[in-house]
């Protein structure tokens, strides 16, 4: 049973209240999120409110969901209405929401309770968590190195058992990563599963919501209730929502996972895993077999130029007027709007707004971006072909473990490099989970399961008969040294 | 294409962005990495090939022209860094 259910039991058999567990909740955040940087803004007097209202449902006899009372924490940069929503940026240190996001009203009407927002990196951009204007997060499992990025608060939170489950956001793998190097689940839905309503974009045709969770059943739960249909995003798919839960775990006797040789480049210790892990599956009755996505070395170029491209033009509305920061004492609005931008954005988000403004100016178009969306083009069509004999392909996650907080940065396109497994995905908009599938030095490593679009169910199925054969996701990181 | 301090300053006053002198130097160096890196692209001929701008079979989305209830005002200008009589104040255009 995942953790989600357990709590839930627990609730309503009144082992312990929602407040109980809210106030353990919380003193476990307050003393762990300094050490962890888990945290941007944490909810306490609304978490304990919240608690005492399921309580009193409790009391009353009244049914409550299975997410009901349940800790969770969001990514930053979902807004959250009367809580501010900062991106983990100076931009918007003071900016407060006067909406929710879809996937927020969605899980306010089975009512978890929000202890808070979670660092990330500023805008979604980077892969360590280091990028935020509010301090880096680290990994609850060694705090020397990084948890991943972009959503590494909202994976470590959870790594850490300071919550039930959390959510992210997913650009070029910035769910899965932090979930392998956290050693939890999470997913990045088939593009359009999840409404994108009131996410603070980065790159709209590659952003997807998600969960982090510790076990496949929870992640499926999470799914369950924020997916779907939504008239106020144009991207969103009008398609019936699945069980995602229902009927977990049966026999993969017969499945087959493909292997695409060109992602099992990197860390050997990385890769023993993996293939580790294909024996595992194989054991099952998978049926594995090797399969080829040529242009997958093309990928990460195209994917830093569309995801930048985008990103300068979403990034456009920080302009100092309408909400956010302003500078003062300027002569004229378009010295307010560059020397605004030029002073709250950190340097991530303006090196990415320049490559995206570069790749997208008067005789550049065609040779960066129409060229990447190109690129798309084939990439995509590898995938089909795969598809065509595969069920399933199985990957890494990242082709090497945790970096040491500092590392990345000092090489910015050798660690570009690290997301060529997870950017692809979101290239061509197919699903991929990540699930823990082992430890080196410590530090715990993912492997990323990739279907068809729409073929959530069955990738939450071949990670639940994993985690039914391995330990790896009962494991947590000791949280006394801290 | 090289990138140079002329082209970092175009760019960024094509995006807004006001970069201090440390700044300038910096992105010359890593915007040529990147784009270097972005580079790899050409080896691939891509004459023909449709390009993908959603990877859905997207169509324009279309809703009723049906008169819906506004924002309040107030909330609107909620999170404005300076605003008066409903408007969104700026410094002077002209």
């Amino acid at each position: 049973m995942g953790k989600i259910k357990a709590t839930h039991e627990s609730l309503v058999n009144k082992e312990y209240s929602v407040t109980e567990l809210v106030k353990t909740t919380l003193d476990k955040v307050k003393k762990s999120s300094p050490q962890l940087g888990t945290y941007i803004t944490i909810t306490e007097e609304k978490a304990l409110k919240d608690a005492a209202a399921i309580d009193d449902k409790i009391k009353k006899g009244e049914p409550i969901s299975v997410l009901s009372g349940i800790p969770m924490g969001v990514k930053d940069n979902i807004s959250t209405k009367g809580i501010r929503t900062t991106c983990a940026s100076k931009m918007l240190e003071n900016y407060t929401p006067i909406f929710d996001a879809t996937v927020m009203k969605k899980l306010n009407n089975e009512s978890p309770i929000l202890i808070g927002k979670c660092n990330m990196d500023e805008f979604a951009m980077g892969s360590t968590s280091e990028t935020s204007a509010f301090g880096a997060v680290k990994n609850p499992w060694s705090t020397k190195h990084v948890p991943g990025g972009s959503s590494g608060g909202s994976a470590a939170t959870v790594a850490a058992d300071e919550v039930v489950f959390s959510l992210g956001t997913d650009t070029g793998g910035s769910i899965r990563q932090p979930a392998a190097f956290c050693g939890i689940v999470g997913m990045k839905p088939t593009y359009g599963t999840v409404s994108r309503f009131g996410v603070v974009s980065y790159a709209s045709s590659l952003d997807q919501v998600a969960s982090f969770t510790k076990t496949v059943e929870d992640c499926a739960i999470v799914m369950e209730t924020i997916s779907g249909y939504d008239p106020l995003e144009s991207t969103s798919v009008n398609r019936p929502n699945p069980s995602y839960s229902n009927g977990l775990g049966k026999s993969i006797k017969g499945l087959k996972i493909g292997v695409p040789t060109e992602y099992f480049k990197g860390d050997s210790v990385v890769m023993e895993k993996i293939k580790a892990a294909l024996k595992v599956y194989e054991s099952l009755g998978a049926i594995i077999e090797d399969v080829s996505i040529p242009h997958a070395e093309y990928a990460l170029p195209a994917y830093y130029i569309i995801a930048s491209a985008e990103a300068s033009s979403n990034l456009a509305r920080f302009d100092g007027v309408r909400y956010g920061a302003r500078v003062e004492d300027v002569e004229d609005v378009t010295d307010m709007m560059s020397e605004t931008r030029g002073q709250f954005f950190g340097k991530e988000v303006k090196k990415r707004i320049m490559i995206g403004t570069y790749a997208l100016s008067a005789g550049y178009y065609d040779a960066y971006y129409l060229k990447a969306l190109k690129v798309r083009t084939l990439l995509k069509q590898d995938f089909d072909k795969a598809f065509e004999k595969f069920d399933i392909l199985l990957t890494p996650v990242a082709p090497c473990l945790p970096y040491t907080i500092g590392e990345g940065y000092k090489d910015p396109v050798a660690m570009y490099l690290g997301d060529l497994c997870t950017a692809s995905i979101n290239l061509v908009g197919i699903p991929g989970l990540t699930i823990p599938c082992g430890f080196s030095e410590g530090l715990p490593i993912g492997l990323q399961l990739l279907g068809k679009p729409f073929s959530e169910k069955a990738l939450l199925n071949a990670g639940a008969v994993f985690e039914q054969n391995t330990d790896y996701h009962k494991q947590s990181p000791n949280m006394e040294v801290l | 294409m090289a990138i140079g301090r002329k082209e970092v300053e175009h760019v960024a006053s094509l995006a807004r962005l006001a970069l201090t002198e440390d700044e300038k130097k910096a992105y010359e160096e890593e915007l040529r990495d990147v784009i270097t890196f972005m580079d790899k692209l050409e080896e691939l001929d891509t004459e023909g090939i449709e390009p993908t701008i959603h990877v859905l079979d997207m169509n324009n989305v279309f809703r009723k022209d049906e008169i819906q209830e506004s924002l309040p005002i107030d909330d609107v200008l909620k999170n404005a860094p300076d605003s008066e009589e409903g408007c969104f104040v700026v410094p002077s255009i002209l």
